[in-house]
């Protein structure tokens, strides 16, 4: 079975790991309680889609 | 070669996943609208659909069908008397799906799936919502336009005076600073 012939050095593996990155969520103002939501989504806070109510809260 | 499924294959395997599907078919006309996952709800959309296009057909050649998936007969009796007269002036479109975001604990994106609304009941919920509208734009209008007609005339006239105002300003200033820079060559 083939095998790592090397540890791999700190360097490398940090360097590797220099690329696992985060991304901010894409938030909008809720139209009806002003809050922060994700977009397309209905509201966590008032419950509510296009003008609907989705969720009980 | 057959068309491949569209959407993400669900479960361990094709029993399972037709399993789970009817399991949640059966659940939503049961609730009338249940809250899955966002893969699920997707792939649940059209099976649900076909199965209310059945009961619309109503007669027992559909109903059959419809029992090879959805096993629970009290379900289809609701489903054939109930959910598909409901929906008789509809062409498709029964079922609605809200995002509503990720769920604690894994992360998965969650929806609601529902059934929509019957036509009949929209209808008047529209209008009602419209008249509303009118009433208030009704209220709220000749208040607007009686204002902007009193306020007309004197804008006009003082912007007029501020603007000669202003162009006169420049015109002075342009001078002193072209002056300015002629003293500053020299």
């Amino acid at each position: 079975m083939a095998v790592p012939k090397r540890k791999t050095s700190r360097s490398n593996t940090r360097s590797r790991r220099s690329q696992w990155k985060t991304s901010a969520p894409n938030l909008v103002t809720c139209a009806r309680c002003n809050e922060k939501k994700l977009s397309h989504t209905a509201c966590p806070t008032c419950g509510t889609y296009a003008k609907r109510r989705v969720l009980d809260v | 070669m057959p068309t491949p499924t569209k959407g993400p294959r669900l479960g361990g395997g094709p029993a399972h996943e037709r399993l789970m599907l009817a399991n949640l078919a059966t659940a939503l006309f049961e609730h009338g609208r249940i809250t899955t996952t966002e893969a699920k709800a997707k792939r649940l959309r059209p099976l649900a659909e076909r199965l209310i296009t059945f009961a619309k057909r109503g007669d027992l050649h559909a109903r059959r069908r419809v029992l090879t998936v959805v096993r629970d007969k009290s379900v289809v009796h609701t489903l054939f008397t109930e959910i598909g007269p409901n929906y008789a002036g509809r062409h498709g479109g029964y079922t609605r799906i809200t995002k509503i975001g990720p769920r604690k604990g894994d992360n998965a994106p969650m929806a609601v799936i529902e059934l929509v609304e019957p036509l009949a009941e929209q209808v008047v919920a529209e209008a009602t919502g419209a008249a509303k509208r009118a009433a208030k734009e009704q209220a709220a209008a000749p208040k607007v336009e009686a204002v902007e007609v009193e306020q007309a005339t004197p804008v006009e006239d003082a912007s007029g005076v501020e603007e000669t105002v202003v162009v006169e300003a420049v015109a002075e200033e342009s001078g002193e600073g072209s002056s300015d820079a002629e003293g500053t060559k020299e």
